[in-house]
């Protein structure tokens, strides 16, 4: 099933792919291959936008229209690209260094917006593409190469930021659980309006290494380990959650849609010029 | 039959972009380019066009290159540090062959400098403002009127040479109100389209014939990557020494190559001139000014007023040095196109320079002065 879906879906002529051996980034991207070939979408019609980072990279090997833009710009670029063109299905992938450092301000406005788009951030805690620097998500006390006597700074819940900026859809995945992060997803493109899926990836050759966390099978299993279901979260106290990673459907909304609303403006004035 | 109709220079930006094509917007309020972002967000609904207000103004670079990459004649306008921040987009769309048009209603700076004052002085960071070596083209207005044709010609440029055109307006002539003829007919050129379909193809290859790509649009069956990255013919990256320097040629030859299509100037009193003066964009009225009084004076002194700035229009202004005596340039700012100027005239006239960097106008009065020095 999977290299049928590699012959469908991807630039085989680019393989292999850069990323590192351990790397939680393929997992990802095959679970948005898979959501997007069980919704059965048109390949003509999906266009895939990323930022900058090794997770960024993931969409020169899809075959979509894909558009590799500059760092924390992705979404920026993804609102022009639906507001210009609404009928495309807009998928941005990205990694927590670009999306909630650099492009932190593009994700709350295209939040609060509800731009009808899925974002899929690769949350590997780290700066893997320049080498291991500290991210807005490296848990406090972590080490990373800027970081060299542990992190001071409070990490983001990208998740929860973005719901709070106004995300009609938020969602969690893990890399060991590509069966429900691939529903995440699904569920995400169906969304209509602005939702945003973390998908917790690992970073075995910088965040683990420097933080002594094992190989990435060592990486996954503590996902496996501390991973709740939102449903049974909602019964825990904040104690409880600690260091846990909270997953599956988080938030969802119904906003109107920011293409849906300016098409109405369009058609007032066509009725009333 | 035209119009007539009185209009502001930063109006006649919106009103020539839409009779163009133009179908989407994307800015950030900041004076004195803001009535721009007003004007597109009235009208372009209207004619089925978007416009959005974005959080910054690297936000909306971005969005006009993504409104673009669907096949949509694209627009952002700004001021001063406004400016600074589109530069690390503007390099992307360089890059990546992107059409679009930013305009730049310039204030005085740097910083926050003197925000509703006029000046020139982004004649340099409109060529070299983004990062690595790059094609631009630079286009300056000198009055209403100018600004609704130009801005056409700025489309028309950026379409054909899938480049983004930087519009270099000032104060001066953005909040200027004239009364101006609408054309009826006007020449617009759209970008060249080959539909390849599918997926295994190389987008960023030439046509014979053709001096940009030919990528069809998103959405349309042509499936491809762009990047920023140093990419080869099919839009991949690539870290190949022989690619970038292909892919860099290319994009500078693009413009190089075309310098007799792309780069104009208005010339004026120029045939019996033995001054003359050089200036462009809302300088060039009071020079016009001097140039009468100085005339009537019997002084045999025209204008050379480079419509392009970048490409600098080199031939013209080397063939003009060697007819003259004395070249004056004159620009609101210490001294910038006088680089390029110095640059071409070497020693073939004098030349003298006549700026300002206080916000106000330098007027007919100091010009003549400067016309009449030995």
């Amino acid at each position: 099933m999977a290299s049928q879906l590699i012959e469908k879906y991807m630039r085989t002529e680019h393989l292999p792919h850069i990323w590192c051996p351990g790397c939680g980034n393929g997992v990802i991207m095959h679970s948005v291959v898979r959501a997007i070939d069980n919704l059965k979408l048109d390949k003509n019609n999906v266009c895939v936008v990323s930022g900058i980072g090794c997770s960024s990279r993931a969409a020169g090997y899809l075959d979509f229209n894909t558009i590799h833009t500059t760092h924390g710009r992705a979404l920026a670029f993804a609102t022009g690209i639906k507001l210009a063109k609404p009928e495309l299905e807009v998928i941005v992938i990205a990694g927590d260094g670009d999306i909630s450092a650099i492009g932190g301000n593009h994700l709350i406005h295209a939040a609060r917006r509800n731009v009808g788009m899925t974002v899929v951030v690769i949350n590997n805690n780290i700066y893997g593409m320049t080498g291991g620097q500290y991210s807005p998500t490296t848990p406090n006390g972590e080490f990373g190469t800027t970081a060299p006597y542990g992190n001071i700074d409070r990490p983001f819940d990208i998740a929860a930021l973005a719901a709070g900026a106004g995300a009609s859809y938020t969602a969690r995945g893990t890399i060991y659980n590509p069966a429900q992060t691939t529903f995440c997803i699904q569920k995400g493109i169906l969304h209509k309006g602005f939702s945003l899926i973390e998908c917790v990836s690992v970073c075995p050759i910088y965040y683990g290494r420097k933080n002594k966390k094992g190989n990435a099978v060592d990486m996954i299993k503590w996902q496996r380990d501390n991973s709740i279901p939102f449903e049974k979260a909602e019964k825990m106290s904040p104690e409880e959650l600690k260091g846990k990673l909270v997953t599956g459907v988080l938030s969802h909304t119904n906003y109107p849609e920011y293409t849906s609303e300016y098409a109405k403006i369009i058609d007032k004035l066509e009725d009333n010029p | 039959m035209s119009k007539l109709v009185l209009m502001q220079g930063n109006e006649a930006c919106v009103e020539g972009a839409i009779a163009c094509g133009m179908r989407f917007f994307a800015g950030y309020p900041i004076t004195p380019s803001t009535e721009i972002a007003e004007r597109c967000a009235f009208r372009l609904p209207m004619v089925k066009g978007h416009f959005i207000q974005m959080e910054d103004e690297i936000a909306s670079m971005a969005a006009v290159i993504g409104a673009s990459v669907t096949g949509v004649k694209s627009m952002t306008a700004t001021s001063g540090p406004g400016f600074s921040l589109k530069q690390e987009n503007i390099g992307y769309a360089s890059a990546a062959e992107i059409p679009c048009v930013i305009v730049d209603v310039q204030r005085s700076g740097p910083s926050t400098g003197l925000p509703t004052s006029p000046s020139q002085g982004d004649v340099m960071q409109s060529r070299w403002g983004t990062h690595g070596d790059h094609p631009i083209i630079v286009l300056s207005p000198s009055s209403v009127s100018e600004t609704y044709s130009l801005i056409i010609r700025a489309f028309n440029l950026s379409e054909k040479y899938r480049t983004p055109v930087i519009f270099l307006m000032d104060e001066m002539v953005g909040h200027l109100r004239e009364g101006i003829e609408v054309p009826d007919n006007i020449e617009i050129i759209n970008r060249k389209i080959i539909n390849r379909e599918g997926s295994k193809h190389r987008p960023y290859s030439i046509p014979e014939g053709e001096c940009a790509p030919v990528f069809a649009p998103f959405g349309e069956g042509d499936r491809y990557n762009i990047t920023g990255l140093i990419h080869d013919e099919s839009g991949f990256p690539t870290n190949s020494h022989i690619e970038a320097n292909k892919m860099l040629t290319r994009l500078m030859k693009k413009i190089e190559d075309n310098i007799e299509d792309i780069a104009t100037v208005e010339e004026k009193y120029i045939d019996d001139a033995d001054i003359a003066v050089l200036c462009y964009g809302g300088t060039t009225r009071g020079v016009l000014e001097a140039i009468d009084e100085a005339r009537k004076k019997g002084i045999h002194v025209g204008m050379f007023r480079p419509v392009t700035l970048w490409p600098f229009p080199e031939k013209e202004l080397l063939g003009l040095s060697k007819k003259i005596k004395k070249l004056i340039v004159v620009e609101h700012n210490y001294g910038q196109i006088l680089l390029e100027a110095e640059r071409v005239v070497k020693n073939h006239c004098k030349l003298k320079f006549l700026g300002r960097v206080d916000g106000t106008l330098i007027s007919p009065k100091e010009i003549l002065k400067v016309i009449k020095e030995e």
